[in-house]
Formats: C-alpha cells, sequence, structure tokens
C-alpha cells in the first residue's frame, strides 16, 4: 500500500481531525485539488463546501466552511473557519438554516446584508450537501 | 475590650464573608477551567496559522505593497487597546494592567504621539474614564465568552483605522497567562504586522500558491489579526479567572486566620468573665463569714 499522509482539521473551537488517510481531495478556491502523498508543498484558499478523504476501502466527508489548506510532502493541514464531518452534522439544524437564508436572501435591503444572507446558505447548502453522504 | 456578645458577632460575620469567598473561589476554578479549555483548542488553530502565515510572509519585501505589513515612517498617532476584567475582586489583576496602560500613554505623549485610547473592560473603562482621558471607544462583556464574532469586529474597526490613517500603530495591553499565579501585563503590537518565524522557508521548499502569493497574504493578513485579537481575549480571560481564585484563596485564609484568633480572644474573655464571677462568689461567701 501507497504511504499515508496526515491529515490535520483544525478550527478556532476544537480539533476536528487528526488521522492517517490515503487521500485528501479538498475545495480550493480555484477548483477542486486532491492530494496523494509526497505532493509538492502547497498553500491554498478553500472555500465553502466538501472535504474528502480516503482511508483504505472507506470514503469520508467533512463540510468546511472556507479557510486555508497547506499540504506538504506528508501532511495536510487544514485551518477551517468551521468544519463538521458527515456524521456529526445536524441535518434539521441544517435544513432550518438553509430556509433561514433563504428567507433573508428574499428580505434582503442592501448588498452587505444579501452578501451575508448568500454566504450563510452556501455555508448551509455545503453542509446538507454533506450530510447526505454520511455511510 | 469588646464585649463576648461582639466578638461572637464578628466571628460570625467573618465566618460568613469565608463562605462567600470559598464559593466565589469555586466558581472561579470552574470558569478557569472552562476557559482554559477553549483557550488551548483555539491555540492549536493560532499556532498553525502563525507558521503558515510566517511561511508566506518570509521574504516579502517591505515596500508597500502589503500596507498592513508597512512601518509608518512618522508615527504621530497610535490607538491602544486595553483589555480588563468587568468585574473586580480578582487582586491586582486590573491594577497592573492599568498601570502599564497608563505608563504606556505617558511614554508615548512624552515622545509627542497622540494616543487614543479602546477600554475593552469595565474595569480600564472606568479608571480612565474618571480622570477624564479620551476614551475613544469602550466595550464590555468581551471576556465573558470570547469568541471568534468580537474579536473579528473589534479587529476590522482597528485595520479600518489604520488604513484610514487615523492610527499608524494599533497596540493592544492584555494580560498573559503564564501560570496559575503569574499573570502579566503585556503590550503587544497588533499593526503593522511582524509575523513571526519568517525563516520558516529554508532548505529550499518551493510552495505553489493558490491564488497567488499575493492574494493569499492579503486574505490572511486580516484574519490574522482577528486571531492575534482573540488571542488576548482568552489569555486575557484565563488571567482574570487565575487571579481571582488565587486572590478568592487568600481571602479564605485569611478569613480562618482572623476566625482563628477572634476565637482565641472571646475564649480569653469568656474564661475572664468567669474568673471575675467565681471571684465575686467567692469574695461575698467569705465577707457573709465574717
Amino acid at each position: 500500500m501507497a504511504d499515508k499522509l496526515l491529515l490535520e482539521i483544525v478550527t478556532p473551537v476544537s480539533k476536528v481531525l487528526s488521522e492517517e488517510v490515503d487521500m485528501v481531495v479538498a475545495p480550493g478556491e480555484m477548483g477542486e485539488f486532491g492530494v496523494l502523498h509526497n505532493h509538492i508543498p502547497f498553500l491554498s484558499k478553500l472555500k465553502v463546501g466538501e472535504l474528502r478523504f480516503k482511508v483504505g476501502n472507506s470514503t469520508r466527508y467533512v463540510a468546511i466552511m472556507g479557510g486555508y489548506a497547506e499540504v506538504l510532502p506528508d501532511k495536510v493541514t487544514i485551518l477551517a473557519t468551521a468544519a463538521e464531518e458527515a456524521t456529526d452534522i445536524d441535518v434539521i439544524r441544517a435544513q432550518a438554516a438553509k430556509e433561514r437564508a433563504e428567507r433573508r436572501l428574499r428580505e434582503a435591503k442592501d448588498r452587505v446584508e444579501f452578501a451575508r444572507a448568500q454566504a450563510a446558505l452556501q455555508r448551509a447548502i455545503a453542509r446538507l450537501r454533506v450530510a447526505e453522504k454520511r455511510g | 475590650m469588646a464585649t463576648l456578645r461582639d466578638i461572637k458577632r464578628k466571628i460570625d460575620a467573618v465566618k460568613k464573608t469565608s463562605q462567600i469567598t470559598k464559593a466565589m473561589n469555586m466558581v472561579a476554578a470552574a470558569k478557569l477551567r472552562g476557559a482554559q479549555e477553549n483557550m488551548e483548542r483555539f491555540q492549536v488553530y493560532a499556532e498553525k496559522f502563525r507558521e503558515v502565515i510566517g511561511r508566506l510572509a518570509a521574504g516579502v519585501e517591505q515596500d508597500g505593497t502589503f500596507e498592513l505589513m508597512t512601518p509608518r515612517e512618522e508615527v504621530k498617532k497610535i490607538e491602544l487597546v486595553l483589555l480588563t476584567a468587568d468585574r473586580g475582586l480578582c487582586g491586582s489583576f486590573n491594577n497592573n494592567l492599568i498601570i502599564t496602560a497608563e505608563r504606556f500613554i505617558e511614554q508615548k505623549r512624552s515622545e509627542g504621539v497622540e494616543v487614543s485610547l479602546t477600554a475593552a473592560g469595565r474595569k480600564g473603562r472606568d479608571y480612565f474614564k474618571r480622570r477624564r482621558y479620551a476614551v475613544r471607544q469602550e466595550l464590555t462583556g468581551l471576556l465573558n465568552k470570547p469568541n471568534y464574532d468580537d474579536a473579528f469586529q473589534l479587529g476590522r474597526q482597528l485595520i479600518e483605522l489604520f488604513l484610514d490613517g487615523d492610527a499608524d500603530e494599533v497596540y493592544v495591553i492584555y494580560s498573559h497567562f503564564r501560570s496559575m499565579i503569574r499573570q502579566e501585563p503585556t503590550v503587544l503590537r497588533l499593526l503593522p504586522i511582524v509575523p513571526e518565524g519568517q525563516d520558516e522557508l529554508e532548505g529550499g521548499r518551493e510552495y505553489i500558491f493558490e491564488p497567488s502569493h499575493q492574494e493569499l497574504l492579503n486574505d490572511l493578513l486580516p484574519n490574522y489579526v482577528y486571531n492575534q485579537m482573540l488571542d488576548c481575549f482568552y489569555l486575557t480571560a484565563v488571567s482574570e479567572h487565575a487571579a481571582r481564585m488565587t486572590a478568592m484563596e487568600n481571602a479564605t485564609n485569611n478569613c480562618k486566620d482572623l476566625v482563628r484568633d477572634l476565637t482565641l480572644t472571646y475564649n480569653k474573655a469568656r474564661q475572664a468573665a468567669i474568673t471575675k464571677e467565681l471571684m465575686d462568689i467567692v469574695g461575698g461567701a467569705e465577707a457573709l463569714k465574717k
């Protein structure tokens, strides 16, 4: 089996994950990118979306609320604003957040409000999409 | 000499006080544990962030491309953020911070620099308001539950001040938590930013950046300020609880000493009263015999 890499996901309030994995696919700002062992050092901004990683034959999913990724040959560090593994996502809450965001989007009066609602909606959608993929 | 009843009352009062201080000690201990856990979790993140930004900032020319990292040639106005607790009863904690701030302001003023003050925390605010300092802004309740939103709000404001030229430098005075018995008032320069550990890039490690190096750094720098801010919040909050815990423990111990002394005085007085009564009785009996 190929060499593993260490995936670490940290947020300001917790260390979400620290595990040896085979492959990581992260939502880079300029498009999704995959990382295997011995990747060239790489630093990227992340957008709101889904990060997945493979350990053996299973794939797991994490919802990432934007942040940064630093890739070293044997290590991937994700500095996320917030992150939740698929199995930890509260679907009902995420659904409620989505509806709230949609309502705010409709009622937004200026550009700032609109942008905020849009960002909230994106986060809610990302969470729901990831939650669907729990095994 | 005080009467027996007075001493008794005093003992009861001191005992009650010690119950209160003991309770406050335990509350502070519980809060300290929570705050410390939060702080440690955040510091994992903050540490990584510092590493990344250190690497990014390594070798950046000081040519003004990154305004947040460019020192001003002439510093005329500075903004000082003073973090203090909202409440007292924590020993010299607030005082130490205030004294540090006062010295800092005096020193800067003697150099002809204008200092404007953001007082975050009720104690610092009250002190400087009483002395008619110009307090540009006051904030309270930040340390109850240090959170990213507050750090973000304040950080963004400070960055705006800096970029608009209303402040040439921004400083924060906060309490650095070294240990349970040592909390140090610390002056930190928040802006312009001087990232730590700039030599990390040696060994020919070439990074790919996405988006470009410049965009990434521009994006990261404000976030770095927010993180620093939040770090200060956490450290000060933990310091406050630790200081209060120690202060309340001392108070409880002092109460115990007082109760012991008072009990001794009480017993002595009681003995004296009994002896006196006995003497009276014996004296009376002797007188009757004759």
